[in-house]
């Protein structure tokens, strides 16, 4: 194994590598608990979490009451303990996932490194700062201890090395970056979690939409928007096609009310770049051409376009958008489910439904895909159980003596 | 629906149309006629064009220019757009391709290859006059011989050869100042105004930043400058068109520049520059622009996103396209240099913006 010490890589937060102490800790500890408590503490009245939504979601799950829950939720064994040191990948795009792959990795009772994205975020170094202020800290001499973030240019050779060392990795980044970390050899008891290309729907219950209070329709208006457009529709969890359940008549009527407001939210909220609106439109001329079960499109300005499909297309997973366009489907029944739920369907959002119904329906019909059941609002929520892992689960190991 | 093209209310033939001297409201109702009989025909000859028709428009009537549906340019790019059979193609067009992207494929029949080489014609002759002049070309003859690696550039060069006679070469295969040929020509055409053509940037580093650093001037007091190609190279430098025509004039005495604006995607969009410094739409074409939120019409002096209109695509659907250049039009039918039509000012490219989300993979750069 090559030394940990010559690696040319940048140590944004903790000491050098050489002196990081890998003796796991039990899943939970006491110590990490506090630390990620603290560091909520801290955070939460920030003015950056003000500008920062997705930093002001990383401390709001950090804080004591949620980790108490997740520790009294997770599996029920006696003796669970870390694997070890942990190499986390984050994506390139999606600023504070390295957050939550350190905390997932602490959690669980590791030693942990966590290489950060090339891409210069804001978020980054504000968290960074905090991190350190807080190993710096006595109570916290072993969690500072235990965890690296680094920074280095996109490198086999240091991620090879890195590996070598690792009990666990945590790879982000889609299909091609997982592809790509797992070409080179892996200890034997490396294990991977790894967070492949996801694709993402909305159902929408038209008999809940029509008879929704303006209030409520405005929320779950509001709740889409945060879905899709959040994260200019490419997130994982962003939803790439809204499927209506109900009568034709019914679902007519009551998407003359629902996109509207969407509409409305969009035109205040979000910032469409004019070279997006011309990929869109581009996106939109080329589906009309290639698409044989788009029937018709509609556009709301440039910030929505919808596409009616007549059918559930085989190739769905690689019919998604970006910065709004929405495939739209109609169905009386739930018999396009299986056609939706494929081993790439991450996440079902919805309204007018009863979630664990629907769980059931996937489990009785045996299907491969959709891994959460969130309502309409939430698809960008992030937790422990994620893309199908108990994340911090899987990160630790049990001892069995009995 | 081949055959002889019917004659516009008022205006006759596109080919005998006047280059700049018909009033918007008689341009408007003649373009409006020609341009709905190219809709109608490409719907009827090209599939993917129909799709785009059907799925997008749902036969909405067309009232005015503005209602005319419209293409991304960057469509032609990733598909192949044309309204003829192949045997009836006598030219291919290919734009620049960049990195990851296809270049586009313009398809010329015979028609529309010539209706191309008029408007050129009549357009270049109202800069330069009825005779062809001796033409320096600011660049080197190796680009331009070389065909093998498609480029704008020699694109543009040789389509702008033909007014030139004879057509020599100021840069030498290293892309130097051949100063001894260009000392040459010039005393060898002294009783004559004389064609210089070249891309924008490439006159802007190979002739006036290369004479300003050797100190040399060189006797181009008769020239009549037209180039084109995009200031984007330049922007670093801050360099607009009124800057370039001074530091151009200081090293050549060259006081007549003309730039131009124009796409390979749509044949007969040659946008030229006058005197004045507006460019201009010719008969054959116009400009509208589009607020890039909602794609609505904008009036004069608002900025957005230029669609490029032009009665000559007969071969492929580019007589509508939404190009990604912001611009805003300036005047109409009221340029102080007399012309009619429309004027307006181009800003440059679109700018590229990041794109958030989960996976790795970047938009590419969106030029060429």
């Amino acid at each position: 194994m090559s030394s940990l010490s010559d690696l040319p890589l940048e140590i944004r937060v903790g000491g050098a590598l050489t002196s990081l102490d890998v003796r796991p800790l039990p899943a939970y500890a006491p110590v990490v608990c506090d630390f990620l408590g603290e560091l909520s503490r801290v955070l939460l009245p920030t003015p950056e979490v003000r500008t920062f939504p997705d930093l002001a979601a990383f401390a709001y799950w950090c804080r004591p009451a949620n980790l108490s829950r997740l520790a009294r939720e997770s599996s029920g064994h006696r003796h669970r303990i870390g694997r070890g040191l942990v190499l986390h990948i984050a994506p390139a795009t999606v600023p504070i996932n390295f957050a939550f792959s350190l905390a997932f990795g602490m959690l669980a009772g590791n030693a942990n490194v966590v290489r950060i994205p090339d891409t210069q975020f804001a978020q980054v170094p504000i968290l960074c700062g905090h991190l350190k202020r807080l190993f710096s800290r006595p109570e916290y001499a072993r969690v500072a201890a235990m965890n690296r973030v680094v920074s280095y240019p996109r490198s086999d050779e240091i991620t090879s090395a890195l590996t070598a060392h690792c009990q666990a990795r945590v790879l982000w980044g889609g299909d091609a970056t997982v592809n790509h970390l797992r070409k080179r050899t892996v200890p034997p008891r490396c294990i991977d979690v790894a967070f492949a290309d996801r694709y993402s729907l909305c159902l929408l219950d038209g008999k809940a939409v029509a008879e929704a209070t303006d209030e409520a329709l405005e929320q779950l208006a509001q709740g889409f928007f945060n879905d899709a457009y959040l994260m200019d529709q490419n997130a994982c969890s962003s939803p790439q096609l809204v499927v209506w359940h109900g009568e034709a008549s019914v679902v007519d009527q009551v998407m003359l009310r629902f996109w509207p407001a969407v509409e409305r939210l969009t035109r205040q909220k979000y910032e469409l770049a004019p070279v997006h609106a011309v990929d869109k439109f581009t996106q939109l001329c080329r589906i009309a051409i290639g698409s044989p079960e788009a029937v018709s499109t509609q556009r709301h300005g440039n910030f929505i376009y919808r596409i009616r499909l007549r059918d559930i297309p085989s190739n769905l997973e690689a019919q998604r958008g970006q910065f709004g366009i929405f495939r739209e489907y109609v169905s009386g029944d739930l018999a396009w489910l299986p056609k939706v739920a494929g081993i790439r369907t991450q996440t079902l959002t919805c309204f007018g439904f009863d979630r664990h119904a629907l769980a059931q329906q996937i489990i009785n019909q045996g299907l491969v895909g959709i891994d959460r059941v969130v309502p309409v609002g939430r698809a960008l929520d992030m937790g422990v159980v994620w893309d199908g892992y108990d994340v911090v689960d899987t990160l630790s190991r049990i001892i069995a003596a009995d | 629906m081949p055959g002889p093209i019917p004659s516009a209310p008022g205006l006759g033939d596109p080919a005998e149309w006047p280059t700049y001297s018909v009033s918007e409201p008689v341009k408007r109702r003649a373009l409006l006629g020609e341009l709905q009989r190219l809709t109608a025909w490409h719907a009827s000859a090209c599939r993917p064009y129909r799709d785009i028709l059907e799925k997008m428009h749902h036969g909405r009537p067309v009232a005015v220019l503005e209602d005319l549906p419209f293409l991304p340019v960057r469509l032609f790019k990733h598909e192949k757009l044309v309204s003829v059979a192949a045997s009836e193609v006598v030219k291919t067009m290919t734009s620049s391709g960049t990195s990851g992207h296809r270049p586009s494929e313009i398809f010329l029949d015979a028609r529309t290859a010539s209706l191309q080489s008029k408007v050129l014609s009549r357009i270049v002759t109202d800069v330069i006059g009825p005779q062809r002049l001796p033409m320096l070309v600011i660049d080197s003859a190796a680009m331009v011989a070389d065909r093998t690696r498609f480029s704008a550039r020699a694109a543009g060069v040789r389509g702008f050869s033909v007014f030139g006679r004879p057509v020599e070469y100021a840069l030498d295969d290293q892309m130097q100042l051949d100063v001894p040929l260009i000392l040459s020509f010039a005393e060898r055409h002294a009783d004559q105004d004389l064609l210089v053509f070249g891309f924008t940037s490439i006159v802007w580093q190979h002739l006036v930043t290369a004479l300003e650093a050797s100190g040399q001037r060189l006797p181009l007091a008769r020239g009549v400058l037209i180039h084109g190609g995009g200031w984007k190279r330049m922007e670093a430098q801050a360099v607009d068109g009124a800057h370039f025509a001074a530091r151009l004039d200081a090293v050549t005495g060259l006081k007549r520049v003309h730039n131009y604006y124009g796409m390979v995607e749509q044949a007969g969009s040659v946008f030229m520059e006058c005197a004045r410094g507006r460019l201009h739409t010719s008969t054959w074409s116009e400009i509208i622009i589009r607020d890039p939120l909602d794609f609505v019409p904008l009036p004069l002096g608002q900025r957005g996103l230029i669609q490029l209109l032009s009665v000559l695509p007969h071969s492929y659907p580019g007589h509508s396209i939404l190009s990604e250049d912001e611009g805003e039009i300036v005047g109409v039918d009221d340029c102080p240099c007399g012309r009619m039509g429309t004027t307006f000012r181009v800003f440059g490219r679109v700018q590229d913006a990041e794109i958030r989300g989960c996976s790795d993979t970047w938009s590419p750069a969106h030029t060429g």
